[in-house]
């Protein structure tokens, strides 16, 4: 099963190693990691998403928090929450395929970013089932590149995850 | 209002203040280029003694058997690059086994980390996975706070080696010292006590216990419970078996004792383990060693309690019912509080069966044989120390020997790398051993391949006058490894047979030492008689053994606890 997991961390160098080196050694598999400092910008908040059997997320779970660096860890898959990831894609948009992309963008709630003579490129908000529909409804061929950011999560209503 | 009088020190000053601040009496060590301004500082006092080893190995291996001998952190000195490389092996088979180390490393200075200097490499980097947790000091006013953390979290929680990466300009550049008193860090906070809640649970099914097993680890031995576990294991009259790492916490000539549990545990502890119907693991982790197959484990019903100050080491390999985390004398404590009111079940029945299984007389050897059994010098030793050495151990056949027929009276007198198991180990644990405890006896039972990859610190031992007695069981073999080939490999002893061995008399009389070759069973107790009398010699007893003994009982790798191979069988 996919489980999202949130963790506060030291805003400390080598404190993202420590963390991704505990999988790799674990032999824990990492779909996707993000990371960026917190409102305090003495702690980092990183969002893991991993798949697994519930007894390896608990042990997961478990191996993070034995770590010195980190402060609290949750499993956010536990209960309601909300997760985002942010994709950045550019596409081939000549004066052929302009229109159709820009609809298609607006399908989705993208928004064009950045134009040039032969490209657009598109900035789409959403779950990663989303980003993949999106990839899907374009042609194919009119891809030129894509980055995405990885999920971001956080509860629902009161689910708080604070120091 | 008072001014707290502060002066300014070099980073190199500072180090040594926080290892006086911290009690530490003995440091092992390296120098080198890195770490040329400590070194200088550790000159000019005479607070902190510095043990020179002569391989970085040995330094850590020596910081580790001071700690587990004592109780004490363990810390040792090394510079950057091959220094610390070369101490790495130690650093790893102290955080297998959970053993409190602070290791202070040179580094080469701030500007040129990251340039491919003279001596660098990613200290950090390369032991991240074999520290509880490793420092990389960048400000010389971090220094002090970062020793105290270091201390801090070595010695608290699950205990294990700690590093503090330290570049050279930092222990040049100077600060106002204040050592602080106290630590706090709001990601590290150890849980002590355990939850009343399930504690009650779980002395409710000992109470209910009609088939009770005890099984206990090194976790008692590190958080000093033996006197706590003994008084449960009287109280209830319930059967106890200690890990290899546990031993020594339980008294082995108690009749309460089941013998070491395990691969190559006693036949009665491992059918108790695997019919009990109530087990309470107590700081031990149901590692590939001790239960074999959890598949296997887990085909009887039993109910398990553990307790164990890492929640990460519980519901690991085998699920458990009743899990307790907090610090094991605490949570033994209440235990003995609850379980003083009431009373357990008549278990005289279990008792008989264990007897049964006692009967199989699962260690018995060949007491006739002409040649040198290797249990038959083990027991000798045992003898003739009266039970109250401190024995160190390399890794193979003679460390299970000297697991099974030594027979531990006291924690912390048995020494080995149980969780890596590191061959080369013995010589340097036992130099920190004795360097903890001057004038208690200490023997390394060794190997003669084990001995030859740290033989180089019998020079240390002659500089220190370490009277340690070396206990060498020489089967011309890598004796595990051939055991294993015999059984797994269709006897093809694959460069398991060690041609060209040294002249181990000749080698330790070249170190200044003396030794003796043994080849006669009629020899072995004068032989070690007389070494032991001798109480300022280091002395090299090398035993010429039987090449084709095998270590009984043996669980074949991935076999369940109960398919044990006994000597019988063959």
């Amino acid at each position: 099963m996919r489980h999202i997991i949130s963790i506060l961390v030291e805003n400390e160098a080598g404190a993202l190693s420590r963390i991704s080196n505990m999988f790799s050694a674990r032999g824990y598999n990492i779909e996707s990691l993000t990371v960026a400092p917190t409102e305090d910008a003495s702690m980092s908040r990183m969002t893991v998403v991993s798949v697994g059997s519930d007894e390896i997320i608990e042990k997961i779970t478990k191996q993070l928090n034995k770590l010195v660096e980190v402060v609290k860890v949750v499993d956010l898959s536990e209960a309601e929450h909300i997760e985002r990831e942010l994709m950045l894609i550019k596409v081939r948009a000549g004066v052929k395929e302009r229109e159709d992309v820009k609809r298609m963008a607006d399908i989705f709630r993208g928004r064009v970013i950045d134009v040039s003579d032969s490209t657009y490129t598109i900035e789409l908000t959403g779950d990663g089932a989303k980003l993949d529909a999106f990839i899907q409804a374009l042609d194919q061929s009119t891809i030129l590149e894509t980055v995405r950011t990885g999920a971001s999560g956080i509860g629902r209503g009161n689910r708080i995850l604070r120091v | 209002m008072d001014r707290i009088k502060t002066e300014e020190l070099s980073g190199a000053e500072i180090v040594i203040r926080c290892l006086q601040a911290e009690g530490v009496d003995v440091v092992f060590g390296y120098p080198g280029g890195a770490v040329l301004w400590i070194y200088d500082e550790l000159f000019k006092q005479d607070k902190v003694r510095h043990v020179l080893v002569r391989h970085e190995q040995g330094a850590a291996h020596a910081a580790d058997g001071y700690s587990r001998s004592s109780h004490k952190v363990g810390v040792c000195l090394v510079t950057s690059g091959p220094g610390l490389t070369n101490a790495v092996t130690g650093i790893a088979t102290a955080y297998m086994d959970s053993i409190p180390m602070v290791i202070i490393s040179g580094q080469v200075p701030t500007h040129a980390i990251g340039e491919d200097a003279f001596q660098e490499c990613d200290t950090v980097g390369i032991t991240r996975p074999c520290v509880k947790h490793n420092f990389l000091v960048r400000d010389v006013k971090d220094l002090a706070m970062t020793m105290k953390k270091a201390f801090h979290i070595a010695t608290t929680g699950r205990p294990g080696p700690v590093l503090v990466d330290i570049p050279k300009d930092i222990t040049v550049n100077k600060c106002e010292f204040v050592y602080p008193e106290t630590v706090s860090m709001r990601s590290y906070n150890p849980v002590k006590k355990g939850h009343a809640g399930q504690i009650k649970k779980a002395v409710q099914l000992l109470l209910e216990a009609e088939r009770p097993m005890i099984y206990s680890g090194g976790g008692v031995v590190l958080s000093n419970s033996s006197a706590q576990l003994i008084e449960l294991v009287k109280r209830t009259g319930f059967p106890i078996t200690n890990t290899l790492m546990g031993l020594g916490a339980y008294p082995a000539t108690d009749e309460q004792f089941l013998g070491m549990l395990g691969m190559h545990g006693t036949y009665e502890a491992n059918m108790a383990m695997q019919h009990c119907d109530v087990l309470i693991a107590i700081g031990a982790r149901f590692d590939d060693r001790v239960i074999g197959n959890p598949a296997h484990f887990a085909q009887n019903p039993r109910k398990i309690i553990h307790i164990d100050i890492d929640p990460s080491s519980i519901s690991k390999r085998v699920k458990v019912d009743v899990p307790i985390v907090g610090n094991i004398p605490d949570v033994l404590d209440d235990f003995l509080k609850l379980i003083k009111e009431s009373k357990t079940k008549n278990i005289a029945s279990w008792w008989k069966q264990i007897g049964e299984w006692r009967g199989k007389d699962c260690l018995k050897y060949d007491r006739k044989s002409k040649i040198i059994k290797p249990q038959f010098v083990l027991e000798k030793l045992y003898e003739v120390t009266g039970g109250d050495a401190f024995i160190t151990s390399d890794v193979g056949q003679h460390q299970m020997w000297a697991a099974q027929f030594y027979k531990f009276e006291k924690p912390r007198r048995w020494i080995n790398s149980g969780g890596l198991g590191t061959m080369g180990f013995g010589l340097p644990a036992a130099m920190g051993a004795q360097m903890a405890n001057p004038g208690a006896t200490v023997a390394c039972v060794t190997g003669e391949s084990s001995i030859q990859m740290c033989l180089q610190e019998l020079s240390t031992c002659k500089q220190y006058r370490l009277p340690i007695k070396i206990i060498n069981l020489n089967n011309k073999y890598m004796g595990m490894v051939r055991q294993w080939q015999q059984f797994f490999h269709g006897n093809r002893y694959s460069e398991s047979y060690m041609d060209a061995l040294p002249d181990f008399v000749k080698l330790a009389e070249g170190y200044g030492h003396s030794g003796l070759l043994i080849d006669k069973p009629a020899d072995v107790e004068p032989a070690l008689r007389e070494t032991f009398k001798r109480k300022k010699d280091l002395v090299f007893l090398d035993f010429l053994t039987d090449q084709a003994e095998n270590v009984y009982p043996m669980i074949p790798g991935g076999k369940g606890i109960t398919e044990m191979i006994l000597s019988e069988d063959l």
